[in-house]
């Protein structure tokens, strides 16, 4: 039983980063139609900027859950800003290209990226620090999992809410769902679909950072390339729940996550990585419109 | 003046982007910051002649209402100069065929290995080029049908002893039945989904490669494999690397001759017209799904004999050398050399394969050039280095049609 | 005279929305019909039933072919559909932009030849016929359709009403006996619009199809058409000889409800 609620609670933590990961992509295909190769990247990016700050700030003296707010802050902000500068580069221009180039043009990005860090800071793994001090509150629960899982659960439900309230009641919110149903309308209606497209990018970018900042603390350690699978994966538990769907991202990076925790244990925790990736190709054949996504009927 | 804030602007922005990572370095072990106040002004200086020039070449390509193909006019008028002067070109080829006939003599045997791995990926480039390129779906697992080919050598080589020229047959044919295999799903996917798909496959290929130690011997690789035999006797060192060479240039050559015919075929043309517009293609007769699972198991087939090969080269292979970045990088040679074109593609594979052994100062920054050079080749010149020209055909008076390629 | 096409009680739904309803409709040898009707009466969705993008929900779409049989053809693929001999324009146009005129128009041959991979790796002698052939019908349909001068240009640089004119030479390729041409005169001029007319006419005469046309130019469709067939909400309201329709109570109802006319 304890192997179980182990692996169950492990499995929660995982879908909970590919959930955050995984908002991003589908929020960013719902209104361009492209696939955010170098989401992933930004991801790892929010990681390293965060050790790089928490590294500095401890050297100058700063102890204790302040340079974890401090790391975060400014990861955060850092991804939003590199999300933002790559769409305005790689994927702005291509816009009536045929589709093929901007997905070419993000593939490009994302090794951009991947060989920035590699080249800016180290090819080695650096260890993470445990940013997540343990917390009077969390005593009860210590013994069914660690406080950077509960850290992570309790974080990506609150974001959840946020950004369900932000889309749902904001002006801006409510930018972004016209921009994703029709964009051409919106824009006649007087929506600035560019900015709309930068916020979408931004949003997504910070989600991704958050992610990339917890899963460091809790695993202890991170590489340039950690977000390459990361991004696969979330892509594909946003395929899964329904693209364009952010409840389906939800819902998608969970199962994908439990999927994953359970296969790995109790069937061979060797292929762990391999699952997903059947997982993608199943649901590409079976239902390709995800959970929550809808059936499309082309009109030529 | 404008233009020349906004750059001052985007070079501040890029510096403030850049700083964590390009300025501090962080060495958790020993607990040093170092600080490379350096970087901070390269960036600076950089972003502002980058920015402006990018503005500028952005202008001039039209990129507000971007056109796909329109072909600098400087460039055109080159290349079209030297396919003109048959003379110089007749004087081009002739050096260029005296030189690689004779290359193994008067080069070492470490060029002249890089040589043969410059020509195999002309010949993947060529491959990948027929999905990509001419039918238009994007494959980013390509490396899968080459780890197909190699491995099959490596076990039956290993299991029964299996000597090259069995097994080149063999490994096109393990590599068709994987194209198929990965297509028979695929075909009915939108384009990013199915560049998606082919990525997992590629993975899924490697990570299978490196866990099923009883299959593949693991991460440790196959080790031993005969290099090709020629007839029965054993070369040395130096006259197999020669050997190779020339077995490669032969094929080379062979898959030059085969890609042209197929462009220029009823097939090849059902397969641009599905790259071209798939609901029109259907509506003329083509049916897309064959012709798409024709493409991959042909592009596959390629893979899996390049695969045998490079085996065979050096004899020794494990489930590291087919990454991603091999994919990516075979991608960005069909995407740099210009998609479909066989010039383009030969011209970018010697770039992106030699470049780096012989300007050293380039190796380390060669994945983040590719990188950079997707980016700016699909928007800047989505044709590639050298454009794809469609045949051209020749009528007389009496509606009497003779061929003639431009 | 004999139908070569009969749609009977055609059905074709949208999730909840019923596009077409009852709809029955007959194309004889060497007729020209047309299909016309407010904005959103089902014409294109009717057309793509008939081509094959969308199956059917109910009905039946059967065709007879000059060579003899009775085939229905209700969710067949559209390359199947093109083979045995429906071609079809769109309409929005859909010319392979980066081939040029030429190869355009060859590409619409694929269905009557059969070289595949092995034949175009060996070119023998049969395959380097059959590759004469496509060149020399290909560009006799282009000398027919009048376009002979652009042989080599890229699709994508021809002028709007010559694109038009590409992508019934590129349909007739296919060496269809039905020809459904989807809006083949929208955004033409009088002078282009006549010329469309005349070489629609050839069409009938000398190659001898029957041709279905959806059209909003009333008076192409009244000078042009043996017979017209008119929709409104996914319903035939009304069929007959140009004169019968023009004067249909029915018919003018359903227009008058519009505010452009063609």
């Amino acid at each position: 039983m304890e192997f179980f609620w182990g692996l169950f609670i492990s499995g929660l933590t995982r879908g909970s980063i590919y959930a955050l990961i995984a908002l991003g992509y589908t929020m960013v295909y719902g209104i361009i139609q492209l696939i955010n190769f170098a989401h992933g990247e930004i991801y790892m990016l929010g990681a390293f900027t965060a050790l790089i700050v928490a590294t500095v700030l401890t050297m100058y003296g700063l102890t204790g859950p302040a340079v974890l707010i401090m790391a975060s802050l400014i990861a955060v902000l850092y991804a939003g800003a590199y999300g933002f500068t790559v769409e305005k580069i790689a994927y702005k221009p291509l816009r009536q290209a045929p589709r093929l180039s901007p997905l070419i043009s993000a593939v490009g990005m994302s090794i951009f990226l991947q060989n920035y860090v590699l080249l800016a800071q180290t090819s080695d793994f650096l260890p993470f620090p445990n940013l997540i001090p343990e917390m009077s509150w969390m005593k009860p629960l210590t013994g069914l999992m660690a406080p950077t899982e509960i850290i992570i659960i309790l974080t990506t439900a609150l974001i959840m809410i946020l950004l369900t309230v932000f889309v749902k009641l904001t002006r801006m919110g409510r930018a972004m769902r016209a921009a994703a149903q029709d964009g051409n309308m919106a824009m006649l209606v007087g929506v600035n679909v560019n900015r709309v497209i930068s916020h979408t990018f931004v949003i997504g970018s910070v989600l991704a950072a958050v992610g990339g900042v917890l899963i460091a603390s809790h695993v202890g350690r991170i590489n340039f390339f950690m977000g390459f699978l990361a991004g696969i994966k979330a892509f594909t538990a946003a395929v899964l729940g329904g693209i364009g769907s952010i409840p389906g991202a939800v819902l998608g990076g969970l199962i994908l996550g439990w999927t994953e925790s359970f296969a790995a244990g109790y069937i061979a925790s060797d292929y762990e990585d391999v699952f997903a990736f059947v997982l993608l190709i199943l649901i590409l054949i079976l239902k390709p419109a995800g959970i929550f996504g809808r059936e499309e009927i082309k009109k030529p | 003046m404008h233009k020349l804030k906004q750059s001052l602007f985007i070079s501040l922005w890029f510096v403030f982007l850049t700083f964590p990572l390009l300025v501090i370095r962080v060495d958790t072990l020993n607990k040093v910051v170092e600080w490379r106040w350096r970087n901070m002004w390269y960036v600076a200086a950089g972003a502002f002649v980058l920015s402006l020039a990018w503005r500028h070449f952005l202008e001039k390509s039209g990129r507000v209402m971007p056109q796909g193909f329109t072909v600098s006019e400087g460039k055109e008028e080159f290349l079209r100069w030297v396919r003109a002067h048959t003379q110089i070109r007749k004087g081009g080829m002739v050096l260029a065929a005296a030189f690689l006939l004779l290359s193994p003599f008067f080069l070492s045997t470490y060029h002249t290995n890089v040589m043969t791995t410059a020509l195999i990926y002309i010949v993947l480039g060529l491959g990948l080029n027929i999905i990509v390129g001419l039918t238009g779906l994007l494959n980013l697992g390509y490396v899968a049908f080459y780890a197909v080919g190699a491995y099959c050598y490596a076990l039956l080589n290993h299991h029964f002893g299996v000597g090259f020229w069995t097994a080149l047959p063999l490994g096109v044919l393990a590599g068709s039945i994987a194209g198929v295999l990965l297509a028979l799903p695929v075909v009915r996917l939108r384009g990013d989904y199915l560049a998606i798909v082919t990525l997992g496959f590629g993975e899924i290929t490697r990570l299978i490669l490196e866990n099923w130690n009883e299959f593949s011997f693991g991460p440790s690789g196959i080790s031993h494999i005969s290099p090709p035999g020629f007839f029965g006797i054993n070369l040395g060192v130096r006259a197999n690397t020669s050997y190779i060479y020339f077995l490669m240039l032969g094929f080379c050559f062979f898959t030059i001759f085969m890609v042209r015919r197929l462009q220029d075929s009823r097939v090849g043309r059902a397969w641009i017209a599905i790259r071209e517009d798939e609901t029109a293609s259907q509506a003329m007769g083509i049916d897309a799904a064959r012709a798409k699972i024709t493409a991959f198991a042909i592009g596959a087939g390629w893979a899996g004999a390049m695969g045998v090969v490079f085996a065979a080269k050096t004899t020794f292979i494990n489930p590291a050398s087919f990454n991603f970045i091999e994919s990516a990088m075979i991608l960005s040679i069909v995407v740099l050399g210009g998609i479909g074109s066989i010039g383009g593609i030969i011209l970018a594979a010697l770039l992106l394969i030699l470049l780096p052994e012989y300007l050293r100062v380039f190796s380390d920054y060669r994945m983040l050039i590719f990188g950079s050079a997707m980016v700016v080749m699909m928007i800047f010149r989505p044709q590639g280095i050298l454009p794809y020209v469609r045949r051209s055909y020749e009528f007389h008076l009496q509606n009497d049609p003779t061929g003639q390629v431009k | 005279m004999k139908p070569v096409m009969e749609v009977k009680q055609l059905e074709m739904n949208f999730g909840g929305l019923k596009a077409l309803h009852g709809v029955d409709l007959r194309v004889a040898e060497g007729e020209i019909v047309a299909v016309i009707g407010p904005n959103g009466a089902g014409k294109t969705t009717l057309f793509n039933c008939l081509a094959g993008v969308y199956e059917p929900a109910a009905g039946d779409i059967f065709i007879h072919p000059p060579v003899g049989g009775t085939r229905r053809i209700n969710g067949l693929k559209s390359h199947k559909i093109a083979e045995l001999g429906l071609a079809r324009t769109f309409q929005n146009i859909r010319l392979f932009p980066r081939m040029t005129v030429l190869e355009n128009i060859m590409v619409g041959r694929h269905c009557r030849t059969r070289a595949g991979v092995v034949n175009a790796l060996m070119r023998d002698k049969k395959t380097c016929q059959e590759e004469k052939e496509i060149v020399h019908h290909s560009y006799g349909l282009l000398e027919k359709i009048g376009l002979s001068e652009y042989v080599n240009e890229l699709a994508d640089n021809l002028p709007y009403g010559a694109q038009r004119r590409l992508e019934i030479a590129r349909a007739l390729a296919t060496g269809p006996f039905l020809l459904l041409l989807d809006e083949p005169a929208a955004g033409m001029n009088p002078q282009e619009t006549k010329e469309l007319e005349v070489l629609v006419r050839r069409l009938r005469s000398e190659e001898g199809l029957a041709i279905l046309l959806i059209e909003h130019d009333m008076k192409l469709v009244m000078s042009l058409c043996d017979r017209i067939c008119v929709m409104d909400y996914g319903e035939k309201i009304a069929e007959g000889a140009p004169a019968e329709v023009r004067a249909n109570p029915e018919v003018i109802r359903a227009y008058l409800g519009e505010d452009d006319h063609a």
